[in-house]
């Protein structure tokens, strides 16, 4: 190294990733000078201004220079100044330093690195899907109110961990938000964030390769958060020895970039390379940009003058006497709250961040509101919404507790009684719904993968160094908003980064957000294609709209004008009121009782079945007490007396765990209950059992299921479903399994109504994948055939052929036999599958109760995958058919698209089936990461709607929180109720 | 059942009517354009690029389909409604493959788009060789057929040879300007030439030694392999002007032909006979093209090798030959086990580094692209693959930031390779001129 390639006294490294800047000065082996700054992407003032520091060391002095990182590239290339890849930087000081390292991880500000150095250098970065990284933690301990040494001190008193999804930032907020919601502890949360970043670091980037020997963390995160390397520690089973944290670990890249600047020919003074930086002329690339929000200042005046037209009228508390209303909206990171007078105007209103714990928020704002009132104002009705509707409920003795989507459409209403749409966009979810014949006809969630709305704006402007309404206020003024598209919040981050690099103004980033923000709901969420299908009378509220900026886009997005109430952001609260006005009298807490009022949370693991729920039980002072994170009613600890309603994948479930199996003597198959299994699993079952195996199918898949196998999976972004299966396996090898089987299926049985029968090419040929990622698969016969198991003849030949290779003295006529009896089996279970569903629809109509087609795939029956709502729908009222269970009672039509596979086959004639029948709903199961149902999705929904029917859609990956399912649930109820005038039951 | 209605394209269309074409590869696909004009259809290719084209798109297609959906159907509409077509006398032309990919559905997802967007009378037609539509002004005769083989034929020698000429020009722009007049060239012969290999061979060979002609330096320059979805490998719409980002990097780009793609289908179709028992009367017609496509790409190498030039293809069938330890031949959805394949003979043809470029969230690149690159990593160390996803929302810097890693990684093992080398006797003034010779051999 640094051999006579240059002359220079001095090397000089430069690291400026997505966040902080970094410097290293060196002198032969020797470190004069070093600096970690945040550059609040003023990345070439703040480059300048490094420089400056060391120019009292080097003097006149000739320097070798470089740069690396992810926001130094432009920089470099706009200077001419050397650059290196910031990953290769790396692998540059750990050959030096450290050379018998097996394994560097990296966190930075956006970036996540793994880099294996034992058996050629293999390196990996995070693809452009992941969030587990310095900004993840940024965003997460912004969410808990605290700072970042804060969560990393409260992470080292965990007591336990919660599941958090680890993918990405937007999927663990939704895990997070309501943990806090429900009072769970800090300590817990803060150490379960870093839990959630080393499962993703591990899942996401070792892809298979096992993480061992002499472990290097490095990058800012990890030498900061002392709690992070913890997490790796206890995970990745390193004791002090094989984990090393260096001193430098915040400097690696930059210590990299000045040894590679050794190398290079050219050097520079100190004076020459300040220069060379500042004028280092912003690369603007002139593309990408947006028309102004405002063309004119007249525009803008216009703007402003419309909306303050929808303003309510507030009443002075002071003065007023008589009967006042009480509307609670604890949204999931704000509590608002809203006393209206009879003549609903408002006495008293209240709007903050609910900072984790909703309820010592409603505590001291009930405490200030009976203060004002005195004696001459009674609540005399009280109705609370939102995530915490539950909690604050029993906690202070509520009269109503109303789904949100009911509070909005109450309040819309009030400023716009024939309102077609409304569009509310809070701190994380966008909500709409679209109003026909005053009743909600269609209710739209975002995603989990493109919430983030406000608080990402929010989250942004901190960062750059503005409280949120100076940003929005900068984002008007925006010469050229920058175009950023309409993707989740971490496409977004890269693309900021871009347009920085670029030279964007604060204010052109801020309109350019907001246009963001503005796409996003209405191209993601909404999915429009123009205006006319939004309606004429729309209402938009929730506190984002607060912001102009954000106001002013989707004005000019749609291409007309809206409503925006001037309480936007208090419009859960102000519906919530108007709805306890037909209170007669009201229970909520009195004074007295609320000066005693206690609340108090701790964890406990449900014994109630083998799902062990991991309940937050709350207390209050009174006794009473409010459990959550139960997934069905035992938790709760009552006893089940009622007859359980029908249940089509309770059935399924049972059906298929309790085949049975006979002792055989030709070893054991083992058949993994995942993918295309959970519909076959009654036909390889028959064949290896008749064929004299000992049959093993791996069990119901759990959390830990997936966990196990994590390490294994190639794609991050494939369904939980797939990545699911590499847990199955280990469990099968762990369990002894001599052979496993799981078949290669083109195509899936031939249900002749389709164009095509395929499977899905992750459920056809995933076996291909598992050969070649899952190592402990060498220990076992795996077996993988490819086979037409629409042909009986050519299944037992291809079968007889492919098992000989691998078993001694199995004959073609067994294999004939098998496969006749193992097709039997097959036919026999789906028969029990039709005959239950006629069952449970015979007594839905006899009970008058309603029917749910929840529809999806075969394996969405699992326990962990499916998340239980199945049984949530059951607690909700309804009868659970399975949409294998029913379609064959409608007619077989023509879709408009290619009806190529058979799952989804099905699930467009149950559709139809729904359609047809005033008591029945359909709601369809998606799993993240399912390109199929991009297609089907739009299909399902449009057979629904043409019959004036609701289409439902649910999300599901690895969240677990059954929350925003049960809301989506009871909107879908409410607007039932709604629809048939029967008003109370929401 | 009711039959699924579709405009048809009908005979009396085709006197009138401007077909619009996307555009995957520029140069093969002007040759097969003209071929469809010399067949009475007047043809166009869209070669818009823009971001207004990626808007259309999310516009009317649903956001979570693949990318190369969006771009395509965004493409059509944004072109339907430029002005420029009389959109009542404009049909639109798409591939369309018939497997268990959701592409099978793109025909469909483009006839949603165009009703949403006011244009649901503007005929689709279906190139596919599945007969999955029929439309009486349009079809696939033999002849045709044949004659689109030949401009795939003269497309894939022309990338092949453009891409290992043009790093290396001494004269910039050179190349691009040759390959430009053969493709004019080649094209008008389309129309006026017979079907006729021989024919064929003679234009090769005369291509051969015109780009043989082209002055280039020698140096050594890191060669990038690259492969993926067929969409996003070739357009550059798709891939963010890939091609060029590499060379503007430095390095030599191959990218593996598209015959290799058309010999894959027939393939596909022969599986379903061999593993399932299926139209088995499909056999001899298939195997009869099979081979046919076979000995014409065996001839086409021979050329080249004779010529000594250039770097010759592989032939399919080695390349199925490779694959066979890692793959079954019956994984056919999307580019199925001709995505590892290829970079196994990217590997067996010396060149190491590989961009596997996917649409985010295809779902057969799961198991054929990244589901594979563990195991042809451990038997193959010196494969340095990195995986890019394209999306409407994936940021340019990252995509580069990953390809760059890949470049480092690429550099220092061609200098530690070229530190093993000059360890080997030589003579010191050849020695500079020889390096890529002696780097070639070593390297295969």
């Amino acid at each position: 190294m640094g051999n006579e390639s240059t002359v220079a006294e001095y090397s000089l490294g430069i690291d400026i990733g997505s966040t902080t800047a970094k410097i290293v000065l060196r002198k032969g082996e020797e470190v004069l000078f070093e600096r970690y700054e945040r550059h609040f992407s003023q990345v070439r003032e703040k480059t300048a201004e490094l420089l400056r520091l060391i120019s009292g060391i080097t003097g006149d002095s000739e320097i070798a220079a470089a740069i690396s990182g992810s926001a130094g590239l432009g920089l470099a290339e706009a200077a001419d100044i050397p650059f290196i890849q910031e990953v290769f930087a790396t692998g540059e000081v750990v050959k030096l330093k450290e050379p018998d390292t097996s394994c560097v991880i990296e966190l930075g500000g956006e970036d996540a690195k793994i880099i294996f150095l034992d058996g050629g250098l293999d390196e990996r970065m995070n693809g452009s899907c992941a969030g587990g990284t310095g900004a993840f933690i940024d965003q997460m301990a912004t969410l808990l109110n605290i700072t970042v040494d804060e969560l990393d001190t409260l992470s080292l008193d965990a007591g336990r961990l919660y599941p958090i999804a680890s993918r990405c930032g937007v999927f663990a907020k939704t895990d997070i938000q309501p943990l806090l919601n429900q009072g769970a502890r800090k300590e817990d949360v803060a150490a379960s964030i870093y839990q959630a970043v080393v499962n993703q670091t591990i899942a996401g980037l070792a892809q298979g390769k096992k993480i061992e020997g002499k472990v290097l963390f490095l990058g800012g995160p990890l030498y900061y958060c002392k709690g992070l390397g913890l997490r790796f520690k206890k995970t990745l089973n390193l004791d002090d020895e094989h984990a090393i944290f260096p001193e430098y670990g915040r400097y690696a890249v930059a210590l990299g970039a000045s040894y590679f600047a050794e190398k290079q020919q050219d050097t520079y003074t100190i004076d020459s390379l300040i220069t060379a930086v500042e004028n280092a002329g912003s690369v603007s690339s002139g593309k990408g940009r947006l028309k102004p929000l405002f063309a004119n200042a007249y525009e803008y005046r216009k703007f402003v003058d419309r909306h303050a037209k929808s303003a309510v009228k507030n009443a002075d508390i002071a003065e007023y006497k008589g009967k006042a209303y009480l509307g609670i909206d604890c949204g999931s990171t704000t509590t608002k709250l809203c006393l209206l007078t009879e003549n609903n105007e408002i006495l008293y209103s209240y709007y903050a961040s609910n900072q984790g714990n909703p309820v010592e928020i409603v505590r001291e704002q009930l405490t200030e509101i009976y203060k004002l009132l005195g004696d001459k104002i009674v609540i005399a009705g009280s109705a609370v919404t939102g995530y915490g509707e539950e909690l604050i409920k029993h906690a202070f003795s509520v009269d109503y507790g109303i789904v949100e989507t009911i509070a909005h459409y109450t309040a819309a209403k009030y400023f716009e009684p024939d309102v077609g749409f409304i569009l509310d966009i809070g701190g994380q979810d966008i909500k709409c719904f679209k109003i026909r014949n005053g009743a909600i006809d269609s209710i739209m969630l975002n995603e989990a993968c493109s919430s983030g709305c406000g608080s990402f704006l929010e989250t942004f402007a901190k960062a750059m160094g503005y409280s949120i309404e100076d940003f929005a206020e900068k984002g008007l003024h925006g010469n050229s908003p920058v175009d950023l598209g309409s993707r989740c919040t971490v496409f977004m981050n890269s693309s900021v980064k871009q347009s920085q690099k670029d030279g964007a103004s604060v204010e052109d980033i801020s309109a350019g957000l907001s246009i963001s923000v503005v796409k996003n709901a209405l191209y993601k969420v909404i999915r429009a294609s123009s205006a006319d299908e939004l309606g004429e009378k729309i209402v938009v509220q929730g506190g984002t709209f607060y912001n102009d900026a954000v106001l002013r886009a989707f004005e000019r997005e749609i291409g007309h004008n809206v409503i925006r109430p001037s309480i936007a952001g208090l419009m859960g609260a102000y519906g919530a009121a108007l709805y306890s006005k037909k209170c007669a009298k009201s229970n909520i807490i009195d004074s007295v009782s609320l000066k005693g009022f206690v609340h108090t949370s701790k964890s406990a693991v449900c014994q109630g079945c083998t799902n062990h729920c991991r309940l937050t039980v709350n207390s209050f002072g009174d006794g009473k007490k409010f459990i959550s994170g139960n997934q069905c009613e035992k938790g709760l600890g009552k006893a089940v007396t009622e007859e359980p309603l029908p249940n089509l994948y309770e059935f399924k479930r049972n059906y298929l765990t309790s085949l049975s199996s006979k002792e055989g003597t030709r070893g054991t198959v083992g058949l993994p209950l995942a993918l295309g299994m959970y519909e076959l699993l009654p036909l390889w079952h028959g064949i290896f059992t008749k064929l004299g195996f000992n049959v093993k199918v791996s069990p119901m898949s759990t959390r830990r299921t997936y966990e196990k196998g994590q390490f294994s999976i190639p794609s991050d972004t494939a369904c939980y479903p797939a990545k699911i299966m590499h847990g199955h396996i280990e469990a099968l090898i762990e369990d002894g399994a001599d052979a496993i089987f799981y078949p290669c299926l083109t195509y899936n049985m031939d249900e002749k109504m389709t164009d095509n029968h395929y499977n899905c090419p992750v459920v056809a040929y995933y076996s291909e994948l598992l050969k070649g990622n899952v190592d402990e698969l060498a220990k076992v016969k795996f077996l993988y055939p490819y086979l037409n198991i629409n042909n009986k003849k050519e299944l037992a030949k291809e079968l007889y052929t492919y098992l000989a290779k691998f078993f001694d003295g199995i004959t073609k006529a067994q294999v004939k036999k098998a496969v006749d009896f193992g097709l039997n089996e097959y036919d026999k279970y789906m028969q029990a599958v039709r005959d239950e569903g006629a069952r449970a629809l015979e007594f839905a109509r006899k009970n008058n109760k309603r029917i749910m087609i929840l529809a999806g795939r075969p394996y969405h029956i699992d326990a962990e995958i499916g998340h239980g709502i199945d049984k949530l729908a059951n607690s909700l009222g309804f009868v659970v058919v399975s949409e294998d269970s029913v379609f064959r009672l409608a007619e077989p039509f023509t879709v408009k698209v290619l009806n190529q596979w058979t799952y989804h086959a099905r699930l467009y004639r149950a559709a139809r089936y729904a359609a047809e029948h005033s008591d029945t709903e359909l709601v369809q199961l998606v799993s993240f990461g399912c390109g199929v149902d991009a297609i089907t999705t739009d299909e399902v929904r449009s057979i629904l709607e043409s019959e004036g029917k609701y289409y439902t859609q649910i999300k599901i990956d690895e969240i677990t929180n059954l929350g925003a399912v049960k809301i989506r649930l009871r909107s879908l109820i409410g607007a039932l109720d709604e629809r048939s005038g029967d008003n109370g039951r929401a | 059942m009711e039959e699924r209605k579709y405009v048809e394209f009908t005979e009396e269309m085709r006197k009138t009517y401007t077909i619009l074409a996307p555009n995957m590869l520029p140069r093969h696909f002007k040759m097969m354009m003209r071929v469809f004009a010399s067949y009475g259809y007047n043809i166009e290719l869209l070669e818009t690029t823009g971001h207004r084209i990626i808007e259309t798109g999310l516009k009317y297609v649903h956001n979570d389909t693949c990318y190369p959906a969006i771009l395509v159907i965004g493409q059509f509409i944004d072109a339907l409604k430029s002005g420029k077509y009389d959109v009542h006398k404009t049909a639109l032309i798409y591939f369309q493959t018939g497997g268990g990919c959701r592409a099978s559905n793109y025909i469909f997802l483009l006839r949603k788009a165009l009703q949403k967007a006011g244009y649901g009378f503007v005929p689709v037609i279906s190139i596919n060789l599945a007969g999955l539509e029929k439309h009486s002004g349009f079809k696939l005769t033999a002849p045709l057929l044949h004659r689109l083989f030949y401009a795939i034929i003269y497309g894939d020698v022309l990338m092949n040879i453009t891409n290992q000429c043009r790093p290396y020009e001494l004269n910039k722009g050179e190349t691009e300007r040759l390959a430009d007049k053969f493709t004019l060239e080649l094209a008008n012969k389309m129309q006026t030439e017979g079907v006729s290999f021989k024919k064929v061979k003679a234009n090769c060979k005369e291509m051969l030694e015109a780009f043989a002609k082209i002055p280039r330096s020698n140096e050594t320059k890191v060669k990038v392999g690259v492969v993926g979805e067929i969409y996003v490998k070739y357009s550059p719409l798709g891939n963010n002007n890939l091609e060029q980002f590499l060379l503007d990097e430095g390095a030599e780009v191959v990218v593996p032909g598209l015959l290799d793609f058309f010999m894959y289908c027939i393939v596909s179709n022969q599986t379903d006979i061999s593993l399932y028992g299926l139209h088995k009367m499909r056999k001899p017609v298939l195997d009869l093209v099979f081979n046919y496509l076979v000995k014409q790409q065996k001839e086409i190498i021979a050329l080249m090798e004779e010529d000594g030039n250039f770097a010759p293809p592989t032939p399919i069938t080695h390349t199925m030959e490779l694959i066979q330890d890692f793959m079954g031949l019956g994984t056919k959805m999307g580019e199925g086990w001709l995505l590892p394949a290829e970079m196994l003979e990217l590997n067996d043809e010396g060149v190491h580094n590989i961009v596997c470029t996917q649409p985010f969230g295809c779902l057969p690149n799961h198991i054929c692209g990244k589901g594979m690159m563990k195991p042809l990593k451990e038997k193959n160390p010196d494969m340095n693959i990195v995986a890019i996803d394209y999306d409407s929302g994936a940021s340019k810097v990252n995509q580069e930031n990953r390809i760059k890693l890949m470049l480092a990684n690429a550099r220092a093992n061609l200098e530690n390779k070229e530190r093993e080398n000059s360890v080997l006797p030589s003579d010191e003034n050849k020695n500079q001129k020889n390096s890529k010779k002696i780097l070639d051999k070593a390297e295969i």
